[in-house]
């Protein structure tokens, strides 16, 4: 199935910047034509990934394929990685610095976010080596 | 209602004006923006004191119909911008989030 890749480089504890990515690509699925809801569950999840990579994971890179009925998004970066993955999943947990909280984040809900607006999600990553995020998100046309 | 008619109801302060023509469907408050993410639907006017860069993305990436600054909190200058470029209505209003959203909620049940 043909699809348009997309790629982008995040940088590491940059907040100004953090979410041009995710907006791109909102724009790009709206000049598309997909389903509004679609596009919005995809843009949260890519921001909260996105936002994650800057706080905890020092930046890294997004890869996004854009097929007729689903949206991949991979987001890779070269951080410290999760020690316990179901625990960052839980609600409310977070590791978030205090300047960052002052920001409004480290509420603990930015993996249960993602989880909650994509189809599929799975999570790889290895101490000291890095995370690896895998979601999709399904386009219903009507 | 639209966010034209809440700007011409309520007594605001426009620090953005952008798109003004979206249709309100509600109202919710909340400055944790994962939070926010979680639960904030598309044309909602969102209550908050989080004038930050972060803000304006969480307000457009989720639909939001406009921000209001209660509290009169300030809307940071890269915020700002950021708001014009990514077409996001700020308000900002001396009332606390519950004053505005009493007022609110009277004007969507009218
Ligand atoms: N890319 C990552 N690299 C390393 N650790 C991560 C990464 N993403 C998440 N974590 C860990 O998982 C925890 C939970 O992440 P989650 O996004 O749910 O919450 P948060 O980022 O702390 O706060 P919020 O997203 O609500 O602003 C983080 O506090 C952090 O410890
Ligand atoms: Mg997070």
């Amino acid at each position: 199935m043909s699809f348009l890749p997309l790629h982008f480089t995040v940088s590491g504890y940059d907040f100004t910047c953090a979410g041009e990515a995710s907006s791109k690509v909102k724009n790009k699925l709206k000049q598309l034509g997909y389903d509004s809801e679609a596009i919005r569950r995809a843009a949260i999840a890519m921001y909260e990934g996105e936002i994650n990579m800057v706080i905890h994971g020092g930046g890294g890179e997004i890869f996004v394929e854009v097929y007729p009925d689903h949206i991949d998004i991979k987001m890779a970066d070269k951080g410290p990685g999760i020690e316990n993955i179901e625990q960052a999943m839980q609600e409310g947990y977070s590791t978030a610095p205090a300047n960052v909280r002052a920001l409004g984040f480290g509420a603990g809900m930015g993996l249960p976010n993602i989880k909650k607006y994509t189809d599929s999600l799975r999570i790889e990553s290895e101490i000291g080596k890095g995370t690896t995020i895998y979601m999709t998100v399904q386009v219903n046309h009507s | 209602m639209t966010v034209r008619q809440l700007k011409e109801q309520l007594e605001l302060t426009v620090l953005v004006e952008q798109n003004i023509d979206k249709e309100i469907t509600g109202c919710y408050i909340g400055d944790l923006l994962s939070w926010v993410m979680s639960r904030v639907q598309t044309g909602n006017v969102w209550l908050t004191v989080m004038g930050n860069v972060n803000a304006i993305a969480v307000a457009a990436l989720s639909d939001a119909a406009c921000i209001i600054l209660t509290d009169s909190a300030v809307l940071d200058e890269d915020a700002k911008e950021k708001a014009q470029e990514q077409g996001v209505t700020v308000f900002s209003s001396n009332a606390n989030s519950y004053q505005v959203a009493v007022q609110l909620s009277r004007l969507l049940s009218e």
